[in-house]
């Protein structure tokens, strides 16, 4: 059996080479990629269960690369947080590889080597991002990540490409900025490793450059994670992906770019110096009540139900950016609490959408017509994820959100809770207007066969099925088990001092 | 404030460099020189690293090489920091990789688009648009090869 001390270095380094070992495979037998990738991808979740499992009873844990010490060499460091976010990505990615299957047969025939090479690669750079211990390594995977996500983007309808550009080129801009953060602590410090530059830091705090440093990181992740003003790259690209890639971008990216900035904020600079030397707090929280109308209204204004979940991301971020901003344990646990939540209802729903659009081929309001007869299960499990999504009280959605309210009612921020409210109700307006839709209207009368696959719109293959069955499922289990979830791992996870 | 700039003139520079990169990303039309922009602005980058790593009169941190005492110095303060400049190589394989698939990217919209204009590009979409809207026909993901 595996020494559990290796399972750190398991997690990125099992999808890694098998990521290449598929490519070189998928030349010769097009029909192993999927379960190699698959394989990959149980593997590193076998992993990162044992390790967040190591992290619960015996603390946090050091993994030191090629045996080098830390401020030399690079680390892996796996605590409570980044233990969670580790497990809900690999759970993620191998949902979204078990519902892929038909999709890319159909979508994108004959690539399936590429397409899950660059899968498996993106779920690397998510990982390497989330266990790193070192700001420049950080920055590689972030690029990784990134690289393979524009691929896989780009591979989808004529529309994605340029979408797909033009997040390339914002995408570069936050990445380049988050380096020349990076850059400025280094030369202030001479560190790259998080921990080491946590205890060197202190001592600089009143330096102006160290304050330009945070800014440009701050920007820079911020960017990567679509807050609002800077969103605009999102919506296009992730719904004119294909629908396997936006299964695995969606619920991803996002959360990872929100987990690097809580590991920034706390773990690089201390809660004390983001909230109390700073001051700008209240800025930022009007920045993610910015974001949550915003994406909202705009969500609002789509009848496209693929776009419409885009801009819902875009107000999701801001829940969580602003949960953090609160600066109390409420805000901060519902924060993280809702990066677990957040990727399995955006799984659930991005899952349903790709189960509908296999179906009935597009993504207009209009496929929807009469599917509750035709699909009860994708609809009950898409009924699901729009329940969870505007929070209502068995679904995990609704726990999260109840923190977020409780942190800004305690931080005597009434904002919030009114955007928070206010999001809700968009949400429920939304997804009722779906419901009615695909319950209540007759289904079009087959006029338009002769454009596309719309003959036999049945309830979908089981492969599709199983992995949207099973993430509704998590959903309602999360949302019972909340209470668990905090007290066993995310209370760890909050910064002492707070 | 002549002073205040010459001191640490490669910092201005850099952002002066930078920003005629950023410039070129946010407000060309032309997806070549966006791309051309992206590539300036890494390398503006590049330039804030290696500049604050190298020292002058210092030498490569190799013991050999060292100044004065015959190849045993191990002297700090003779020695550029050679540790900006590795991380430098990576960061220069990332953008070259940036590069390529933003290259790809501009290839791929020309064989769809037939232009490299952005404003072009943006008006054969809305046509492409409204085309799909009053013919009624699908998207074309399921169609596309």
């Amino acid at each position: 059996m595996i020494n559990p001390e290796q399972y750190p270095i398991l997690i990125v380094i099992v999808p890694f080479l098998s990521a290449f070992f598929l490519s070189i495979t998928g030349c010769f037998k097009r029909s192993l990629c999927r379960p190699i990738a698959l394989l990959a991808l149980f593997g590193a979740a076998a992993a990162a269960v044992g390790s967040l499992h190591r992290v619960i009873t015996t603390g946090i844990i050091h993994y030191r690369l090629g045996g080098w010490p830390p401020p030399f060499g690079i680390e892996y460091v796996i605590d409570h947080l980044n233990g969670l976010v580790l497990v809900v990505i690999t759970l993620v990615a191998l949902l979204a590889a078990i519902f892929s299957g038909k999709s890319v047969e159909r979508e994108l025939p004959g690539k399936e080597p590429l397409f899950y090479a660059l899968f498996l690669l993106l779920v690397v750079g998510l990982l390497g991002m989330t266990i790193t211990g070192d700001a420049f390594n950080l920055y590689v995977l972030l690029e990784i990540s990134s690289l393979t996500a524009y691929a896989l983007i780009a591979i989808g309808q004529d529309r994605a490409i340029h979408a797909s550009f033009n997040y390339l080129i914002i995408g570069t801009i936050g990445a380049s900025f988050y380096l020349l953060g990076v850059g400025h602590l280094y030369i202030m410090t001479g560190s790259l490793n998080m921990a080491d530059l946590a205890s060197i830091l202190p001592q600089l705090y009143g330096s102006k450059a160290i304050l330009t440093a945070f800014l440009l990181i701050l920007i820079g992740v911020w960017t990567k994670m679509a807050f609002f003003p800077l969103h605009t790259w999102l919506p296009n690209s992730y719904t004119y992906a294909p629908t396997a890639t936006s299964c695995l971008v969606a619920p991803l990216m996002t959360k990872v770019a929100v987990y690097i900035m809580i590991r920034m904020m706390f773990s690089v600079f201390t809660p004390a110096y983001v909230f109390h030397h700073l001051a700008m707090a209240p800025v930022v929280i009007w920045m993610a009540i910015a974001a949550i109308v915003g994406g909202s209204l705009l969500a609002l204004s789509q009848r496209d139900f693929k776009k419409m979940l885009t801009y819902l991301i875009v107000a999701e971020v801001g829940y969580m950016v602003g949960g953090i901003w609160l600066a109390n344990r409420l805000g901060i646990t519902g924060a993280i609490l809702h990066i677990v939540n957040d990727a399995f209802m955006t799984l659930c729903l991005f899952l349903a959408a790709g189960t509908i659009i296999h179906r009935t081929g597009g993504h207009h309001f209009d496929n929807l017509k009469g599917l509750f007869h035709q699909m009860p299960l994708t609809m009950t499990a898409f009924t699901i994820g729009a329940l969870s999504m505007i929070g209502v009280p068995p679904t995990a959605g609704f726990f999260s959100k109840w923190y977020l309210i409780l942190g800004s009612i305690q931080a005597g921020r009434y904002e919030f809770v009114a955007a928070l409210l206010f999001s809700s109700l968009v949400n429920a307006v939304l997804f009722f207007r779906l419901l009615e839709i695909s319950y209540f209207e007759k289904p079009p009368h087959q006029e338009n066969t002769a454009h596309g696959p719309v003959s036999m719109v049945a309830e979908a293959p089981l492969t599709m099925l199983v992995p949207l069955l099973v993430s509704a499922i998590t959903l309602i289990v999360l949302g019972i088990y909340s209470g668990e979830l905090v007290t066993k791992i995310i209370q760890f996870a909050v910064p002492a001092g707070i | 404030m002549l002073e205040f700039i010459l001191a640490k003139y490669n910092y201005w520079i850099y952002i002066l460099i930078m920003m005629i990169g950023l410039y070129a990303m946010l407000a060309k039309n032309n997806l070549i020189k966006k791309i051309i922009g992206m590539g300036i602005f890494q390398t503006a980058i590049i330039i804030f690293y290696v500049s604050a790593g190298a020292k002058r009169g210092g030498t490569i941190p190799i013991i050999e090489h060292a100044h004065g005492a015959e190849g045993n110095a191990v002297d700090v303060l003779h020695y550029i920091n050679p540790l900006p400049h590795v991380l430098m190589l990576t960061a220069i394989v990332v953008s070259v990789g940036t590069l390529g698939v933003a290259l790809a990217l501009a290839l791929r919209i020309y064989g769809r688009y037939n232009s490299l204009e952005e404003d072009e590009i943006l008006d054969r979409i809305d046509q492409d648009e409204t085309a799909t809207e009053t013919t009624g026909a699908l998207p074309t993901t399921m169609i596309q090869s």
